[in-house]
């Protein structure tokens, strides 16, 4: 049955890339290149490892995570509590974040070079954090404003007739209520961050050693992969797929990590 | 006491206007971005006429030809290409999925779907370069007694496929799932045939909505870079057949910023193709989401 196949072909695909993957990388994977930094010669085969990809992705993930975080939860908070009323500038709002959830990495990445240009200033860790920033910022506000569309009227009225103001409407109630889906929202985003490329090509740069601050640039594990596997060199092709792992694993992670969370929270909703 | 309650109520104004400040930097983005490549672009637009840059072929920075022709058409080439792969192939999963599947299938393909719209797009980069590419040129191609490095249009519209494949089938599920279940089993009292009800029914009933599905794929597709950089090709010449290298229009940003500077125009040439990528995808961006809002709506 064609529909059958065409299901069985989607779960074929997914298995197919997983199993691609490990079977290629995991001769390669071991402890040294987790633990350290290119030597000399390594893009031809010599000692190292990608000790400086995996922090500088950590590093930048997480900043521009933390970053989004302190824009998007006000602004997801602000669309659910305060304008709650305004039924068509809320819907108009939402329409227009998903519009921009669209706008491909790359585009926000040559955008971010120009304006870099424009001021002077180099490839560092925090033009990168602030290029992803802007990226995932629209995926985060619409994944936490599903976690709060869904929050009955009735939880906000019973809220406000206690006395709370807004703020404490918000980040009392609100938050705690929305909190596994808020949860979930945040890892998704931290994934969509690790995980591309475009955006940083222009903003991080690239370097052999881990940035020590946030002005240098920083060596990002997409970017790590792309460089080592233009490499006519099969050694260091070995290691794309190895890295190629990491960052794979890493993303399974954050998926079944985000799965468990919204399925283990969901009992403790008020309905 | 008295105090306190004017505290709480200044915190709360102030915290107002916090929030309201964050999400206008959000909103102010895209208008901001829009301006300053737009102003960028302005420079080769003084130069030449649209038309030259648009529909002429020859790219040659050093000379100041800078024609948009085959980048254009290698990501128009490749995002029709996928959608037609991809397209069919979710259409039929999501009717399965909510039409005859039961539930424990249901259970699987969700982490399924969750897990590749997670991969990042250098990892099925990866994955092209491991599996699709050697698969076109070894045994596809020898099928139609082409020579091909494997590195073409074909190669990089199937991993581009599988890259959109869950977001289309996210939104076809939750279309199909909002159809009434008394409308299919209204027409199944009246005798007709679950293909039936399939035909006449359910797509007829979802048919913005499967367009609109379609259309947020495309925009997915056009805008996909670094993938589709690691398996196109790259050549700038508008492809012929199938098995002909492309060079899409991320993929030419992506690969030139370095030396941007130093030749005259080309920022300005590259800003413009970035203004390109970024109207194209808003357009269609915009009228799906547009569409898919009214359907939730009237359901």
């Amino acid at each position: 049955m064609l529909m059958r196949a065409a299901c069985g072909l989607i779960i074929l695909a997914m298995a197919l890339i997983i199993f691609t993957i490990i079977k290629k990388g995991f001769p390669s994977l071991n402890w040294q290149m987790l633990t350290s930094v290119p030597k000399g010669g390594y893009y031809f085969g010599g000692e190292g490892g990608i000790l400086n990809a995996l922090l500088g992705s950590l590093y930048l993930a997480i900043g521009a995570t933390l970053l989004s975080l302190v824009i998007s939860l006000p602004s997801a908070l602000f669309l659910n509590i305060h304008l709650k009323k305004f039924r068509k500038l809320q819907n108009a709002i939402r329409l227009f974040i998903d519009v921009m959830w669209g706008i491909p990495s790359v585009v926000y990445g040559a955008f971010a070079f120009t304006v870099m240009i424009g001021f002077g200033w180099r490839a560092s860790l925090l033009a990168g954090i602030i290029t992803v920033t802007l990226f995932i910022a629209p995926i985060m506000i619409r994944g936490m404003d599903e976690a709060l569309k869904i929050i009955p009227d009735l939880l906000l009225e019973a809220s406000y007739s206690l006395g709370s103001t807004r703020y404490e409407t918000a980040y009392k109630v609100f938050l705690r209520q929305a909190m596994p889906g808020i949860a979930t929202a945040i890892l998704l985003s931290f994934g969509r961050a690790i995980g591309d490329a475009a955006s940083v090509l222009f903003t991080a740069g690239f370097t052999d050693n881990v940035p020590k601050s946030l002005l240098q640039p920083a060596a990002t594990l997409p970017l790590s992969i792309f460089f080592q596997l233009s490499s006519p060199i099969p050694e260091v092709q070995q290691r794309a797929y190895a890295a190629a792992i990491v960052l794979t694993v890493i993303i399974l992670i954050i998926s079944i990590t985000g799965r468990a969370l919204s399925f283990r929270y969901s009992k403790h909703d008020i309905k | 006491m008295e105090f306190r309650k004017i505290n709480r109520k200044l915190f709360d104004s102030y915290n107002t206007v916090l929030m309201i400040i964050t999400l206008s930097l959000v909103l102010l983005t895209p208008v901001i971005m829009l301006i300053i490549l737009g102003y960028k672009s302005g420079a080769i637009l003084e130069d030449q006429s649209i038309w030259k840059l648009l529909f002429t072929t020859a790219w040659e920075p050093n000379r100041g030809n800078f024609g948009f022709m085959s980048f254009l058409m290698g990501s128009v080439s490749v995002t029709i290409l996928s959608l037609l792969i991809a397209g069919p192939v979710c259409l039929l999963t999501a009717i399965y999925l909510t039409q005859y599947a039961g539930e424990r299938l249901v259970r699987i393909m969700q982490p399924v779907i969750d897990i590749l719209a997670g991969i990042p797009s250098v990892v099925y980069g990866v994955w092209g370069i491991l599996v699709i590419v050697p698969f076109i040129s070894e045994i596809i191609a020898p099928w139609f007694n082409v020579q091909t490095t494997g590195y073409n249009l074909l190669t990089a519209s199937i991993v581009l496929a599988v890259m959109i494949i869950p977001f289309i089938l996210n939104i076809l599920i939750e279309i199909f799932r909002a159809i009434p279940v008394e409308l299919t089993e209204a027409t199944l009292s009246l005798g007709a045939t679950r293909w039936e009800v399939i035909k006449h029914v359910l797509v007829r009933k979802a048919k913005s909505g499967i367009i609109s599905a379609f259309g947020l794929g495309v925009s997915r597709a056009f805008g996909e870079t670094i993938a589709v950089l690691m398996v196109a090709g790259n050549v700038a010449r508008i492809p012929n057949g199938l098995f002909d290298p492309v060079y899409p229009l991320p993929a030419l940003i992506a690969n030139n910023y370095g030396e941007m500077m130093s030749i005259r125009l080309y920022d300005s040439a590259l800003m413009m193709s970035a203004l390109i990528l970024f109207s194209v995808i808003l357009i269609f961006n915009f009228f799906s989401r547009v569409s898919i809002y009214r359907i939730e709506r009237n359901l």
